[in-house]
């Protein structure tokens, strides 16, 4: 007991010091360094917690995507000359956002402690009712079934960030290829490396959406490990990104939130938006999870390709 | 058996976490990229491993130590393939000490 009090103690400290470090950091490749180093550690608080679809979600995106999408923005910066002093804002915006900031934590904090001790919240009924669904994750279920509007919506705010980085795409290279062709020596580690891993990851990312209707798993997870192979495999030089004016690909990034909205419209028939009819549900939920972890994963990989800078 | 097995984690572990200490120390103390490098690969790998090896004593179940042993496996594929290629940029952005490096 007194022993994992410790760890929780020293982990809540680590936290809070990586959180600082990110924030305060000379300059912005510690920050982000420390961000990431934050996200592990939040990843392992949720474990803690015992939500490890959390942790796992916090570890692959939180952590690892985020952290692989500022470290592209940083050297992106860098080229482009910018100087890192020119980041650094009046005094008075930080002093505002750091007021706000404090202001949430102290709003969230009083929200945490109101919370009358010993309650179970929402948990009871979700058990009770989860049985006449399909899936027995719990989490899952609130995902996809529940609160399968929040989903919904978190899969179609993905592609619109996706949309809103094409769109910085100048005329030249409408329609072309993102980011810049990858060369690897071909007896080389990382071409090794970019053969090796991708077959692994693949099983890996139908394993962890396919545990996701029993067990922590799910499609944003699984989509993340799915966007690691791409990058992996373009990374590695083995194949070239795809051109953005691919209708395979355009398909490919629609489909999984397209199944979900159809599936949900469908639902009217049986009485509510995204109502799955019971003897269906667990298809139905399975069916949205594996198109929406193929798309995710499409999405997120794109996300971190960038606008079109080649012609096809 | 059960005593025997703790006594297998608590050595594995322990002689794991120094290694994990000697890699650290290494990475803090050594002084060139190249040998920081070395001192943190192989130190974590060989880390890692030993606590691997510990707690699976502690787990009765065969598929979840299979799990460990796949986790293992990866990291030690993703450590060695990654200080390759952070090893390999630092030649190509030092030429001056990768020469003396490759002369060595």
């Amino acid at each position: 007991m007194n022993a994992a009090l410790l760890l929780d103690a020293g982990l809540c400290l680590l936290i809070l010091t990586a959180a600082v470090l990110a924030m305060t950091g000379r300059d912005l490749f510690g920050a982000i360094a420390f961000f990431i180093v934050y996200g592990i550690l939040i990843a392992l608080a949720w474990v803690r917690l015992e939500a490890v679809d959390v942790a796992l979600a916090e570890a692959a995106i939180g952590a690892g995507l985020t952290g692989v999408l500022l470290i592209g923005a940083w050297s992106l910066l860098r080229r482009a000359g910018v100087s890192e002093a020119h980041e650094l804002s009046h005094w008075g915006l930080r002093l505002v956002a750091g007021l706000a900031s404090a202001a949430t934590t102290v709003v969230l904090a009083a929200a945490v402690l109101a919370l009358p001790p010993g309650r179970e919240g929402l948990a009871p009924l979700v058990t009770e009712r989860l049985a006449d669904h399909g899936v027995s994750n719990p989490v899952t279920g609130v995902l996809l079934d529940f609160r399968a509007y929040d989903t919904l919506m978190e899969s179609i705010v993905l592609l619109v960030a996706l949309v809103a980085v094409w769109a910085l795409t100048p005329a030249s290279a409408w329609g072309g290829v993102p980011g810049m062709r990858q060369h690897a020596r071909p007896d080389g580690v990382l071409a090794m490396f970019g053969r090796l891993l991708p077959p692994i990851g693949l099983v890996m990312a139908v394993y962890l959406v396919w545990a996701g209707s029993s067990q922590p798993g799910g499609a944003f997870q699984a989509g993340t490990v799915l966007a690691a192979v791409w990058l992996l495999v373009v990374m590695a030089g083995i194949y070239d990104e795809p051109p953005i004016s691919s209708g395979l690909l355009r398909t490919a990034l629609v489909a999984g939130p397209a199944v979900f909205l159809a599936i949900g419209i469908a639902g009217l028939g049986a009485g509510a938006l995204l109502a799955y009819p019971d003897e269906y549900a667990y298809g139905l939920i399975l069916l949205i999870e594996f198109t929406l972890t193929f798309s995710i994963g499409a999405t997120l990989a794109l996300l971190v390709a960038g606008r079109a800078r080649r012609a096809a | 058996m059960s005593g025997f097995a703790n006594v297998l984690t608590v050595i594995l572990v322990s002689v794991g976490l120094v290694f994990f200490l000697a890699g650290s120390v290494g990475l803090l103390r050594f002084p060139d990229l190249h040998s920081r490098l070395h001192a943190l690969t192989k130190a974590d790998n060989l880390g890692l491993g030993l606590i691997a090896l510990g707690v699976a004593f502690q787990i009765g179940e065969p598929y979840a130590i299979v799990k460990l042993a796949l986790v293992w496996l990866l990291a030690v594929l993703a450590a060695a393939s990654v200080a390759q290629l952070i090893a390999r940029s630092a030649l190509d952005r030092l030429p001056a000490e990768g020469q003396a490096d490759r002369q060595a």
